[in-house]
C-alpha cells in the first residue's frame, strides 16, 4: 500500500509537468496579453514591461524559468494585474475562503445527498422515494447563479436573518449562503448515484442471504449493503471535493467572499498569466491528490482491491 | 402436526408487460426430519415457492394462500416477525455460492452476527462456534481462514461456509435452493454428502430445491415435480424415479444421462419451458407433451390423490402414461 501511494505521487510529479506545459502554450496561444489596454502604451514602456516580467524571452525559456522558481523558491511570480500582490499572496488569501465554504458544502451535499439516496432506493417507489428524486431534480436543475439571488432575497432582504454578502473572517452567518447555493446541485448528483447504486446493491444475492439470515432491515441497509453501494459514489465524491474547495467565481461574485473563484475569472480575462497559471496547479495538484484519496478509499472499502 | 404446511399457494409478479403468475396452487408438507426435493426446469416457480414461504420475494411479488410453520401462518407475515423464524428455525442456502456471501465482509463478520443477534452470544462465544461449525462442514485450517474474505475461498468452500453459516442456529429446516449447480461435478457430489450427513447429524428437515434428478434419488426421500408453476407430480422418490405417473416426469427421467445404456443422442423434451406472462387454460405441459389429448387444451388437470402417498395432475390415466 505504502509503495502504491509513494509510485501515485511520483507519477503525479510528470502529470503536472504536463499541465504546466498545455496550460502555458494555451494561455499564450490565446490573443492579448496582460498589459493591453484600451489605450496602447509607447513601444518602449510595452518593452520595459515585457523585460521586467521577463516576457520577452522564448517562450520555452520563460517556461524553464517559471517551473525553476516553483520547484526551488516555490514562488509563483508575481500578480501582472495587481501589482504589489504575488500569486502566493493571492492564493493565501483567496483559498482559505474557498476551502472553508467548499468543505461545509462538501458535508452538506455528502451527508444530505447520500441519506436522500439511500431513502429513495429503500422505500424504493414509494412517496418518500418520489419526493427524494423530485428534491434532487429540482436541486439539479437550480443553477447557482439563480440560486443565490433568490437565497439573498429571502433571507436577507425578507428575513433579515443573514448578511448579503462578505466574509469577515468566516463567521458562520456569512458561510450559510455561499454553503446552500455551493451544495445543492452536488447533492443532487449524490443523492442521485447514491440511489441507484444503492438499488443495484439491494438486488443482490448477499442481500437475499442476509434477509435470509433474519438480520433486521437496518442492519441489512447499513451493514451489508451500503458499503458496496458506496463504491460509485466515492469516485465521484474525490473530483467533487475538488470543485467545491476551489470554489466558484458565482458565489465569490454574488456574496463577495474573495475567494479564488473570483480571481480565477479575472486573471484569465485579464490575461494574468501567473496567477492563471498559480490557480491552475493548485487545482491540478488537488485533483491528483484526491484521485489518490478516492483509489485508497476503495482499497479499504473492496477488500478485492489491493494494491 | 406437519412442521411446515404449504397449502395453495400462488405467487404473483407485477411487471411492466403484465402479471407473471410463477407458482399456481403448490401445496405440500413437510414434517420434522423430512427430505423433500422440489424438481423442475428453470422458471418452474420451484425456488419462487421456497422465497414466497419465507418472504424473500422480489418487491414485485406477490404471495397468497397459506404456508404454516409448526402450526403457525407465516405467509406475509411483517419483516419483524419473520425474522425471527429465518434462520433460527428456517434457513436457507442459495445457488450460487459466489454472489449469496457479501464479498465485502469478512467470512467471521457474515457467521458471527447471525449468532450476537438471534443467540445474544458474544463476538468471542460466536466465533468459537462459527470455528466449530465451519469444521464440521470440513474446512481445513477453518480458525486462520475465517477471518478471509469470500472471494479468497473456493466455490465448492464457499457453499460449505454458506452452510455452515446457515446451521449455526440449529434450524429445523433447511431449505437448499440448487446447492450444487454453480459446482464442479466432484465437488457436486462433496456437497451432496456433507448436507446428507448434516441431516442426519442435527435431525434438519431438507428441501432441496433442484432440477437434477441425479442427485435427488440418493438424498430425498419424497419429490415433488413442478412445471410452469404448477404440481405435476408429487409421492416418494422410489416411486415416482420406478413408475413415472405423469408425462413431464417421465421426460425427465429419460433426459437424465444413465451408464447402463449406451447412447448416442441424450432423450430431450421437444419444446421450451411456457411463456409464464401468458395464462393457461389447459395444462401448462400439453404444448410438449407427447400423449397431450383435446382435454389437455381445454381444461387444466385438477391434482388428486393417485394413492396414498402420491398424487399427480395429469387427465391421461396413470398406464397409459408408462
Amino acid at each position: 500500500m505504502l509503495s502504491f501511494i509513494l509510485r501515485r505521487l511520483a507519477i503525479a510529479i510528470p502529470t503536472l509537468l504536463i499541465l504546466v506545459v498545455f496550460s502555458y502554450v494555451i494561455m499564450y496561444a490565446a490573443p492579448g496579453g496582460p498589459f493591453d489596454m484600451e489605450r496602447t502604451l509607447p513601444p518602449e514602456v510595452m518593452a520595459n514591461l515585457e523585460a521586467k516580467y521577463g516576457l520577452d524571452k522564448p517562450l520555452i525559456v520563460q517556461m524553464w524559468n517559471y517551473v525553476y522558481n516553483v520547484v526551488v523558491h516555490f514562488d509563483f511570480g508575481p500578480s501582472f494585474m495587481y501589482k504589489d500582490q504575488t500569486v502566493n499572496d493571492i492564493v493565501s488569501q483567496g483559498f482559505p475562503v474557498t476551502l472553508t465554504y467548499g468543505f461545509w458544502s462538501f458535508v452538506v451535499a455528502t451527508v444530505v445527498g447520500m441519506s436522500l439516496g439511500i431513502m429513495a432506493a429503500v422505500y424504493h417507489n414509494s412517496w418518500l422515494d418520489y419526493v427524494a428524486v423530485g428534491i434532487s431534480i429540482g436541486a439539479q436543475v437550480l443553477p447557482n447563479f439563480v440560486m443565490a439571488p433568490i437565497l439573498v432575497l429571502i433571507f436577507t432582504l425578507w428575513l433579515g436573518w443573514l448578511p448579503g454578502g462578505g466574509w469577515q473572517g468566516g463567521q458562520w452567518q456569512y458561510i450559510v449562503m455561499p454553503v446552500i447555493a455551493l451544495s445543492t446541485s452536488f447533492m443532487a448528483s449524490i443523492a442521485r448515484l447514491t440511489r441507484s447504486s444503492m438499488l443495484e446493491v439491494l438486488n443482490a444475492n448477499y442481500i437475499r442471504t442476509a434477509r435470509a439470515k433474519g438480520l433486521p432491515m437496518r442492519r441489512v441497509i447499513f451493514r451489508h449493503a451500503l458499503k458496496p453501494a458506496l463504491l460509485p459514489v466515492i469516485s465521484y465524491l474525490g473530483p467533487a471535493f475538488v470543485g467545491m474547495i476551489t470554489g466558484s467565481v458565482v458565489i465569490d461574485m454574488y456574496f463577495s467572499t474573495g475567494g479564488i473563484g473570483v480571481f480565477f475569472v479575472n486573471s484569465a480575462l485579464n490575461r494574468d498569466y501567473s496567477v492563471i497559471m498559480g490557480i491552475t496547479i493548485l487545482t491540478g495538484a488537488l485533483t491528483v491528490l484526491f484521485n489518490l484519496v478516492v483509489d485508497i478509499l476503495y482499497a479499504w472499502i473492496d477488500p478485492k482491491i489491493r494494491y | 402436526m406437519a412442521l411446515f404446511e404449504v397449502n395453495d399457494l400462488n405467487v404473483k409478479f407485477q411487471t411492466n408487460d403484465g402479471t407473471v403468475s410463477a407458482v399456481n396452487g403448490v401445496t405440500f408438507k413437510v414434517n420434522e426430519g423430512d427430505t423433500l426435493a422440489i424438481v423442475g426446469e428453470s422458471g418452474s416457480g420451484k425456488s419462487q415457492t421456497a422465497f414466497a414461504a419465507i418472504g424473500l420475494l422480489a418487491r414485485n411479488g406477490r404471495a397468497s394462500g397459506s404456508v404454516k410453520w409448526d402450526g403457525q401462518e407465516i405467509l406475509n407475515l411483517p419483516e419483524a416477525k419473520l425474522n425471527k423464524i429465518r434462520s433460527s428455525e428456517i434457513a436457507m442456502i442459495f445457488q450460487d455460492p459466489m454472489t449469496s456471501l457479501n464479498p465485502f465482509m469478512r467470512v467471521s463478520e457474515q457467521m458471527e452476527e447471525v449468532l450476537t443477534l438471534h443467540r445474544g452470544m458474544s463476538r468471542r462465544a460466536a466465533r468459537t462456534e462459527c470455528v466449530r461449525m465451519l469444521d464440521a462442514v470440513r474446512i481445513p485450517d477453518a480458525n486462520a481462514r475465517i477471518t478471509m474474505y469470500p472471494h479468497e475461498f473456493s466455490g465448492g468452500m464457499r457453499q460449505r461456509i454458506m452452510i455452515a453459516m446457515s446451521l449455526l442456529c440449529r434450524p429445523r429446516l433447511l431449505i437448499a435452493d440448487e446447492p450444487t449447480t454453480a459446482l464442479d461435478v466432484t465437488v457436486q457430489a462433496q456437497i451432496m454428502d456433507l448436507l446428507r450427513d448434516i441431516k442426519d447429524e442435527f435431525n434438519t428437515a431438507l428441501i432441496l430445491i433442484t432440477h437434477d434428478l441425479g442427485i435427488v434419488a440418493g438424498s430425498c426421500e419424497r419429490t415433488m415435480v413442478m412445471y410452469g408453476g404448477r404440481i405435476m407430480e408429487r409421492g416418494t422418490t422410489a416411486e415416482i424415479f420406478a413408475t413415472p405417473t405423469h408425462p413431464y416426469t417421465l421426460g425427465l427421467l429419460e433426459a437424465v444421462p444413465r451408464l447402463d445404456r449406451k447412447e448416442d443422442v441424450l432423450p430431450t423434451i421437444p419444446g421450451e419451458p411456457p411463456d409464464m406472462m401468458k395464462g393457461f387454460v389447459g395444462c401448462p405441459f400439453e404444448p410438449r407433451c407427447p400423449l397431450a389429448i383435446d382435454l389437455c387444451k381445454a381444461e387444466a388437470p385438477a391434482l388428486e390423490w393417485f394413492s396414498d402417498s402420491r398424487v399427480r395432475a395429469c387427465h391421461r390415466k396413470p398406464e397409459d402414461v408408462a
